[in-house]
């Protein structure tokens, strides 16, 4: 095996540069997507437990379908194939004058899709706490929409800590599809770094402890969160 | 650039596309089979009462599951022509990529699954005085894989879905070659369309498979 190491291009400019920025976007790109699939996963879940028939079935239908295709597929279809089927001005919106047309498509695509993984463990949370204190809530006098706000998902939340953590790295990692649509985050970067200079060993390393840095500092951080957090008594839902 | 959707270009493309889907279910089958294996043998070591083996398994898990698959690919891209010496094509760094990387997922689902089964199965073993290995091999593993076959279905499927990203080395698998036709005749939403409509009745159909075993074959 001949190679020429070279551990100092790490810290020469532009490369280091290329790094920080890398791995600026790789953030920006997992937390906003995180926020999306929060969200719209915290609303699918509740949907497919409630009584409502035709809400349980919009639920089921969103999350087998974003679940069955391939992420990167997905990329592509809201990248390319979402402009050309909308209406004329709205996708012409979307290739000409929306700002920074990769970040928010590659943020939107990761976001929806997550939001089927985090809809699963919220269904999942609110299921184990039983039907006992949803049938309570209600007997107290709470609106349906009281029982969820104040009782069904804060114990919910509270049990699936664990899931959701791992689905935030999930998020996190799969932020490197992003540079199939041209976004150039750590992974990008790094691949570039090792294109440009052919000390691929170094830059890949880089990326790699990057990553490897951050999924500890969260699972860490986020187990200090599981503790404080844990409702006495009952198990949390462990990471899958 | 669209003067409406042209079915008959999904049509002449079937047997390129087929050729595609072929690769990719090579590539899973292989990548299954070999994680399967690596993983086995990880959880074994993960499982170990010899604390620097179960230790390095644990490393080597933790180690593949922080990292993006994409750079993993890259990675081995990257180092495999380095080591051998030679090129030796995408194909053969892939499937190393993918076999690697699977194993660390493998190795948790089995490790649960050697977990799940009762301690009480395992004494018996031991006083019926079988080996370590007997006792894995005919008593531990076979009701360990039992448990373990809806969720190891699953992770193939799921595996299914990420050999799509050897599109970031250019292998000819099933994204890419209808990528190519794409982009070939400008019929990006037929084809993409496609692949999405593939890869969603195969991997639903997949799950609901699973869904269907799992309640026959509960324990």
């Amino acid at each position: 095996m001949q190679y020429n190491w070279n551990w100092a291009v790490l810290i020469t400019e532009p490369y280091l540069g290329w790094i920080a920025s890398g791995f600026g976007w790789t953030v920006a790109v997992s937390c906003a997507a995180w926020i999306i699939a929060f969200f719209l996963g915290s609303a699918i879940g509740v949907m497919r437990t409630t009584e409502i028939r035709a809400l349980r079935i919009a639920g089921a239908v969103y999350v087998e379908t974003f679940r069955n295709i391939p992420l990167l597929v997905q990329m592509f279809l809201w990248y390319f194939v979402l402009p050309e089927i909308l209406p004329k001005s709205a996708g012409d919106w979307l290739k000409r004058d929306m700002p920074l047309p990769e970040y928010w498509t590659a943020v939107v695509c990761l976001g929806t899709y997550t939001a089927a993984r985090v809809a699963e463990q919220v269904r999942a949370g609110i299921n184990t706490i039983g039907r006992g204190q949803h049938f309570a809530a209600l007997a107290i006098g709470l609106t349906p929409i009281q029982a969820y706000r104040n009782v069904l998902l804060p114990i919910g939340y509270r049990i699936i800590v664990p899931p959701l953590t791992s689905d935030f790295l999930g998020v996190f990692k799969n932020s490197s599809l992003a540079l199939t649509i041209g976004v150039l985050e750590l992974t990008a970067q790094t691949r570039q770094i090792g294109e440009y200079t052919f000390q691929g060993f170094e830059s890949f390393t880089a990326a790699t402890l990057i990553y490897l840095a951050v999924t500890f500092t969260v699972m860490a951080f986020m187990r200090r969160i599981e503790t404080r957090t844990a409702i006495p008594g009952m198990i949390s839902l462990g990471a899958k | 650039m669209t003067d409406g959707f042209d079915l008959g270009i999904i049509v002449r493309s079937v047997p390129f596309l087929w050729d595609g889907l072929q690769l990719t279910f090579l590539l899973t089958a292989i990548a299954v089979a070999g994680g399967l294996v690596g993983g086995t043998l990880l959880a074994l070591c993960r499982l170990s009462s010899f604390a620097p083996l179960s230790f390095a398994a644990g490393a080597y898990v933790n180690f593949f599951r922080s990292m993006p698959l994409i750079l993993v690919i890259f990675w081995f891209y990257f180092l495999v022509p380095l080591v051998v010496g030679r090129p030796v094509g995408g194909f053969y760094s892939v499937l190393i990529a993918f076999t690697m990387f699977e194993a660390a997922y493998y190795c948790e689902i089995v490790r649960a699954g050697i977990q799940s089964v009762r301690k009480g199965q395992i004494y018996a073993g031991q006083a019926l005085g079988l080996t370590y290995r007997q006792n894995m091999l005919y008593v531990v593993l076979p009701q360990a894989l039992r448990n373990m076959v809806p969720i190891l279905l699953t992770q193939g499927i799921i595996l299914f879905q990420d050999t799509s990203l050897v599109y970031v080395v250019g292998l000819h698998d099933f994204l890419v070659s209808a990528d190519i036709v794409a982009n070939r005749d400008n019929r990006l939403i037929e084809m993409y369309a496609t692949v999405a409509a593939v890869y969603f009745v195969l991997c639903l159909l997949g799950s609901l498979g699973v869904r269907k075993l799992q309640r026959k074959y509960a324990l």
